[in-house]
């Protein structure tokens, strides 16, 4: 699987000029790439058109494609691109067990089935026994990795990334990337990040600035 | 601080209080006046010996937690297809502020077999050239009544959804349930929606204790024969013999506990429905991703029903003559509205609700204010919700009594009192999250400049909170114009305003005279509104911190 953006250029609502010059880039299974810039240039909206989030009234071109097929023109849920954010989003309403069975995919049928798979994704992610905690009662770094298992859990054909570890403690945040990176890269999802930090970008297989 | 509770409780609570016990033991044969001091279970055995009770019974239930149901089913859609149109819901407004008398009103003349609907549509489509001899007002199943109940409701529920919206990062909840595949509509009401449900929780019991409740709407949409409970027992207080206050309390008890029973089901229902979601959450379907059509069709439906009610008002108020099949009226002449006498009930409403506003209004800042100076929370919260989820019935007839008791005879001051019991809670509401949330900076600033409190009262908080007070005060108005039983009961026949006398005529053959009053009556809100969002924005013109202080 791969991630291909071709001549890729948005215009925020109201301007001009476009936000950066056209971007085109392929992400090959399992690769990581980081896209660096300064705030303000238009890297979360970026990620927010690769996925189909973008808010209304920005215009963009240039094209969106997974393995060769274009998904420019799909709505948000049948691209399946994943989307890991700054703030988890875990969903404050629900148990950390039902947050990861609410992404799991529905090809995994039964109620058992069903359930040995979010207990099996928890144990990956180091949070066994954790299925009916409350997400607020979790650690940043446990709902940072609650999160990616959530979204592995869903089969995504592309991974977001979008400075998720900028929340984190130093010495966790190197932790959690490595964790987070390794399991892309395990499942061979291609995976596109957004960062300011270098050491993100180091960790990354390739390094792109925006400009 | 003490002194400001006990006014509270005295001018909101005792009468509430009052009324609900004088009902009660009414009820219970309890008629001094009448001689009668013995207390049983008569008038209780006589109400449900009535013919057709069970059959109100069954109606009010029907339509009361019907209404409700299907209100809030329709504002999940609904508020997910204006929670990124901000601008589209502020065409809530006017609908919330139309009373309900004037809705059912206008809604009747659109929807009964010689309404404007049928006239439009006859006899090119229908070949009716006389009105078809079809059940519309009036059914039995109260289905008519039930759409008039959800024209006003679900505007409500909807804003108060938009509300508890705003305070959720519902874009990003939105994204993060599409990036793992789920169809909008899902992520909208799987895990957005249920977290917006408990700030709803309270709206929806109002909704539901009102739907069971109502009379003035039920009178004119609902079935008359036999009517809801609450109808029958604005009946059987009307009667000529004093003696059937007993049953008609003993009814208004009953009343009581049916919508007890019905607040207890919906509870029940909640968490059943909360299973059930959990369930759902759990299979992981990621269902079929489509517009928002019901969103979208809801706006439509609506929006017509409510254009069409306003239409027919304004083309009846218009009208010299107009034949069954025409689509529109002979003539448009203003001569009715020139030779009826509309003026009178229009300016004792607007009396009543200039003087109830300005009551809720000073009593809603003596307790914020006295909550302030304290630095404590009055624990009062009962005085708000008190009245608006008693049936109304329930305790203004009771009221009524007690009023007389104390001197208080029948007229003006009784009903502008009753209808402070009212106006007050929303005042309140209105008024409290603004207040509280007024930067506490402004005063230390000012206390640092040696104000003292009075001055900081008058200098600074009023002044700063002008765009939230005059919208607390429309609010006021709306809730004050659309009184109907605030009126008929405290004021026995003394005070004609024009809730009263539009649900007099509404069945009547003048309709003329009836859409010129309804008509009225939805105007006086609506220039409240507009008079609150344009006096704080000519006041405040030249203050760009300060505009936009109208919700």
């Amino acid at each position: 699987m791969s991630l291909e953006l071709i001549d890729l250029s948005l215009t925020a609502p109201g301007a001009s000029a476009p936000l950066f010059a056209p971007l085109s880039l392929v992400v090959s299974p399992g690769e990581t790439v980081c896209l660096m810039g300064p705030s303000g240039i238009g890297k979360s909206s970026l990620l927010a058109h690769i996925g189909g989030h973008l808010p209304r009234g920005f215009t963009a071109s240039g094209d969106v494609r997974l393995d060769g097929e274009s998904v420019t023109h799909l709505p948000a849920e049948k691209r399946g691109i994943g989307m890991l954010f700054q703030q988890a989003q875990l969903f404050p309403h629900l148990s950390v067990g039902d947050n990861l069975a609410f992404g799991l995919s529905a090809q995994v049928k039964g109620k058992v089935a069903r359930r040995a798979a979010v207990e099996a994704a928890l144990e990956q992610a180091g949070l066994a026994g954790m299925a009916d905690r409350d997400p607020a009662t979790l650690s940043g770094g446990q709902r940072t990795r609650a999160a990616l298992m959530r979204t592995l859990l869903a089969r995504p054909r592309a991974v977001l990334i979008d400075e998720p570890f900028a929340a984190l403690d130093a010495e966790l945040r190197a932790e959690i990337r490595s964790f987070t990176l390794q399991h892309l890269q395990a499942e061979r999802i291609p995976c596109l990040m957004v960062s300011h930090d270098p050491d993100d970008g180091a960790a990354a297989a390739r390094r792109i600035a925006l400009g | 601080m003490r002194l400001a509770g006990a006014i509270l409780t005295l001018v909101i609570g005792a009468p509430v209080l009052l009324g609900a016990a004088l009902t009660l033991a009414t009820g219970f044969g309890w008629q001094p006046g009448l001689g009668r001091v013995a207390l049983g279970w008569e008038g209780f055995a006589e109400a449900l010996a009535a013919p057709g009770i069970f059959t109100s019974l069954r109606l009010t239930l029907v339509t009361g937690l019907g209404a409700a149901l299907l209100s809030l089913a329709a504002s999940i859609p609904l508020a997910r297809w204006l929670v990124t149109r901000q601008s589209a819901s502020r065409w809530l407004t006017p609908l919330l502020a139309v009373p309900h008398a004037a809705l059912a009103i206008g809604l009747a003349f659109l929807i009964a077999p010689s309404g404007w609907a049928a006239r439009l549509i006859s006899p090119w489509a229908t070949g009716w050239d006389l009105p078809p001899q079809i059940v519309t007002l009036g059914d039995p199943w109260g289905l008519s009544l039930i759409l008039g109940l959800m024209l006003k409701e679900v505007p409500f529920l909807t804003l108060m959804t938009l509300v508890a919206a705003a305070q959720r990062p519902v874009a990003e909840q939105m994204a993060a349930g599409r990036a793992l595949g789920y169809a909008p509509g899902r992520v909208w009401a799987r895990i957005v929606w249920p977290q917006l449900y408990p700030a709803l929780r309270l709206p929806v019991l109002i909704v539901l204790a009102f739907s069971l409740s109502v009379v003035d709407m039920a009178l004119i949409l609902g079935p008359s024969n036999p009517p809801t409970l609450a109808v029958r027992i604005l009946r059987l207080y009307g009667a000529p013999d004093p003696a059937q206050a007993v049953p008609a309390s003993a009814l208004a008890v009953i009343l009581l506990a049916v919508m007890g029973a019905s607040a207890a089901l919906w509870m029940v229902g909640e968490r059943a429905v909360a299973r059930l979601g959990k369930a759902l959450i759990r299979n992981g379907h990621r269902g079929a991703s489509r517009r928002n059509w019901s969103g979208a069709g809801l706006i439509g439906a609506g929006g017509l029903l409510a254009i069409g009610s306003l239409g027919a008002l304004i083309l009846w108020s218009l009208a010299s003559f107009w034949r069954f099949p025409d689509s529109m009226p002979a003539d448009l002449t203003l001569k009715r509205w020139a030779s009826a006498d509309w003026t009178g009930p229009a300016l004792t409403s607007l009396t009543l609700a200039l003087i109830s506003t300005a009551l809720a209004l000073i009593l809603a800042m003596l307790w914020l204010e006295s909550e302030d100076r304290s630095g404590k929370r009055l624990p009062l919260g009962a005085l708000i919700v008190l009245p608006l989820l008693l049936p109304q019935i329930g305790f203004l007839q009771g009221l009524t009594t007690g009023f007389l008791w104390l001197g208080l005879p029948p007229g003006p001051v009784a009903v502008t009192w009753a209808e402070l019991l009212f106006v007050f809670p929303y005042v309140m509401i209105a008024l409290a999250g603004p207040w509280r949330a007024l930067d506490p900076v402004h005063l230390a600033s000012a206390a640092s400049l040696g104000a003292g409190p009075t001055r900081r009262l008058l200098r600074i908080k009023l002044p700063m909170l002008l765009g939230p007070i005059c919208a607390a005060a429309a609010i006021g108005v709306a809730v004050s114009v659309a009184q109907y039983l605030a009126v008929l009961l405290p004021g026995a026949g003394r005070v004609q305003a024009l809730a009263t006398e539009a649900v007099a005529l509404a069945s009547g053959a003048d309709r003329r005279l009836a859409a010129i009053l309804a008509l009225m009556q939805a105007a006086l809100p609506w220039v409240g509104f507009a008079l609150a969002l344009a006096v704080p924005a000519w006041w405040h013109r030249n203050r760009r911190g300060l505009r936009g202080g109208v919700a």
